[in-house]
């Protein structure tokens, strides 16, 4: 029996659990409506470039990102869409950013694969392949050298951790006892390749125990479980104690890059994969739990794609670059 | 004579030196995972058929493991056909390129070869910075790199062959523009030029540029795809009465220096036009070398018409304005004509 205290307390604690999931289902959805609404103007033809989305891994971004302070840094890949969204890039200067217009994120400069903010903490993200790993080693031991607590949250895929930079970016962050969080976003394909093909163990994280930190591997669609994780990772981080790895696994609802039909990929394992959609996963529990009802997130979608609706618009409202303009930037003033 | 696009002809190069002599073998990401896209731009798709997965090796992504694999297995007797996804991956292989690849000839007094060839995807096609560059220079100023810039499909065939039976490194660039990638690989504003391909067997020396339109006025100098850039100036300035001498130099080193000189003698004016950016790029040693060699032979001073010095921007209208157009080679043309 527990008492009258303890059950206004676990009340309390529901409502707070309540709110967090409501607000990270409203996060995921945005994260996948937004790369939907992508999806489908690229395909129109009207945006350039090539895109590399992640419908599918939300709950990664999502669940990681949550409790970042702005002062918290993140990098990215050449997939970086969630991870900036969910760290808080203004939507409206994303969609510029894809319609290659001067009031995008990097003035039309950077493009999809180099998205970011890095006055929310987002740093451009950096498309070879395992390339921001050293980069946020730096990150993090700028932290710790300015004597803060922030940390950085450094994303990578499983197709990443077989570059030369995952080893010294692991290795130095352990030794230094830096404030990092390493994410590796295990979607089992790196582009075509089945991760079995060139990796002869089970987890990434286990290697973690070669760097002399803790590793975790964790369910990457159930927003919750990823969001737990990463609470003992940045208190980790925060404290001085050093770097995590946390592996998320996870699975791409979408081609690698621009019109990819995933012919490489085993149907059987899609059909697992898909059944085990992160909004739905999210969804059901909201709806298990009575965190909210059937039309109370509908009206959160609804809102949702309004804001998409209105960032297209304000992206094509918006001026494209003048060419002379490519010339500035090439130095820091 | 096959009609081939370049993407096919290379695969044909591929294909005939693999059946003909075992040692040749191919490595790289996603180069011919089944059901995947035969690379970044179809070159090796479905190679493994013939040839199975132990010859066509898809690698972990792994550019300093890719690069170093290719030049131990080159020094003890195979003759790897490494391939990198876009150029710009090569700066991951660097050191293994330009310390081991290049070097070990020399460091080992001659006892030491490494017959190996670096495929490399170059040119900006609206992906951004990193996804972009023309890196030509970075490779024509290490010394035990013969660099190769096939711009048609019967160069490719021909020159990638020679480039797999040479004792040396060799790094191949490629433009994205210009393989004719087919499928979901096929790239926006692509030329994808189609050429005849003969199929006997043929190889075209390093070091022997073309001509790909005489002229008497104005002498260009252009790799890949600023050859086609170039032709299309040219017919625009044939309209306004200029003359415009195309040389395609199909491999950086060794450059074909003779030629340019023999067509400047007789037009006097040199314009060298690159998609890699202007500071210390090869151009400026061809002009330098063309100083040295045939200034009196010069009417006008040589101008470089480059990519600009920055990275390459992702905006179309800003890509389009730092990478060399025709209008911008017409211009200079024009320009040149009256200095
Ligand atoms: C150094 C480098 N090599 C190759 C590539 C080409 N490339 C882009 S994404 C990718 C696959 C990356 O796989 P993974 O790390 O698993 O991330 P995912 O795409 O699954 O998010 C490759 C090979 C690159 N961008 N950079
Ligand atoms: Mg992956």
């Amino acid at each position: 029996m527990k008492t009258e205290n303890e059950l206004v307390l676990s009340k309390a604690d529901k409502n707070k659990a309540a709110a967090r999931l409501l607000e990270m289902y409203e996060q995921m959805f945005l994260l996948r409506s937004y790369e939907e609404k992508i999806y489908f103007l690229f395909l129109e033809g009207v945006m350039p470039g090539t895109i590399h989305q992640s419908q599918g891994q939300e709950a990664c971004a999502v669940g990681m990102l949550f409790d970042l302070r702005k002062e918290d840094y993140m990098t990215s890949t050449h997939r970086p869409a969630g991870h900036c969204l969910a760290k808080g890039v203004s939507l409206d200067s994303m969609m510029a950013e894809m319609f290659a217009k001067s009031t995008g994120c990097c003035k039309g400069k950077g493009g999809a694969m180099h998205t970011g903010d890095i006055s929310v903490g987002a740093i451009p993200a950096i498309a070879i392949t395992a390339g921001g790993m050293p980069v946020a080693v730096g990150v993090g031991l700028s932290c710790k050298m300015r004597r803060t607590d922030n940390v950085v949250v450094c994303f990578f895929g499983d197709g990443a951790s077989n570059e030369g930079a995952f080893h010294e970016a692991m290795n130095a962050a352990a030794i230094w006892k830096l404030p990092v969080v390493f994410v590796c976003e295990n979607n089992f394909y790196g582009a075509s390749t089945h991760i079995k093909l060139v990796t002869n163990i089970e987890n990434i994280a286990d290697r973690a125990s070669a760097y002399g930190m803790p590793g975790e591997v964790v369910e990457g669609n159930d927003v919750e479980l990823v969001n737990e994780a990463a609470t003992r990772a940045i208190a980790r981080a925060r404290k001085g104690e050093g770097p995590t790895i946390i592996e998320l696994k996870t699975y791409r609802r979408c081609g690698h890059s621009r019109n990819d039909a995933c012919a490489y990929r085993d149907k059987v394992e899609e059909k697992e994969w898909y059944a085990k959609d992160p909004l739905i996963i999210s969804k059901n529990r909201i709806l298990e739990e009575k965190y909210a009802t059937a039309e109370e997130l509908e009206q959160i979608e609804k809102r949702v794609l309004q804001r998409i609706e209105d960032a297209v618009e304000y992206a094509k409202n918006s001026p494209d670059p003048k060419p002379e303009d490519a010339l500035e930037h090439v130095y820091a003033v | 004579m096959a009609k081939m696009s370049i993407a096919e002809a290379l695969r044909e190069a591929i294909r005939e030196e693999m059946r003909r002599d075992e040692r040749v073998f191919c490595l790289g990401e996603d180069i011919d995972i089944p059901g995947g896209f035969g690379g970044a731009f179809t070159v090796t798709l479905g190679l493994s058929k013939e040839f199975g997965h132990e010859r066509i090796l898809d690698t972990p992504i792994s550019e300093i493991m890719i690069a170093g694999a290719a030049v131990g297995a080159a020094m003890t007797g195979m003759i790897p056909i490494a391939d990198v996804q876009y150029g710009d991956f090569l700066f991951c292989m660097m050191d293994q390129l330009a310390d081991n690849a290049a070097k070990m000839t020399y460091m080992s007094g001659g006892t030491v070869s490494v017959p190996m060839v670096m495929r490399a995807p170059v040119g900006a096609t609206t992906r951004g910075a990193q996804h972009a560059q023309s890196l030509e220079s970075f490779f024509t100023h290490v010394p035990g790199l013969k660099i190769i810039c096939p711009s048609t499909a019967y160069d490719a065939k021909g020159l990638l062959k020679t480039a797999i039976r040479d004792k040396n490194p060799v790094v191949v660039f490629e433009h994205k523009l210009l393989y004719g990638s087919k499928g979901n690989r096929a790239e926006k504003s692509a030329l994808s030029p189609v050429g005849e391909v003969p199929e006997e067997e043929y190889l075209i020396p390093f070091g022997e540029g073309v001509i790909r339109r005489e002229g008497t006025d104005i002498t260009i100098v252009a790799n890949l795809l600023m050859v086609y850039r170039a032709m299309e100036a040219a017919e625009i300035l044939e309209k306004e009465g200029i003359s415009v001498e195309v040389i395609d130099p199909r491999t950086l080193v060794p450059f074909d220096y003779e030629l340019v000189l023999s067509s400047i003698k007789k037009t006097s004016r040199l314009m060298i036009v690159e998609e890699d950016t202007r500071r210390n790029g090869w151009g400026a040693e061809v002009a330098a070398q063309i100083a040295e060699d045939g200034l009196y032979y010069l009417d006008a001073p040589i101008i470089r018409v480059a990519t600009y010095d920055v990275p390459i921007p992702f905006a179309p209208v800003m890509e389009n304005f730092v990478v060399p157009s025709a209008a911008r080679i017409a211009e200079a043309a024009r320009k040149l004509m009256k200095a």
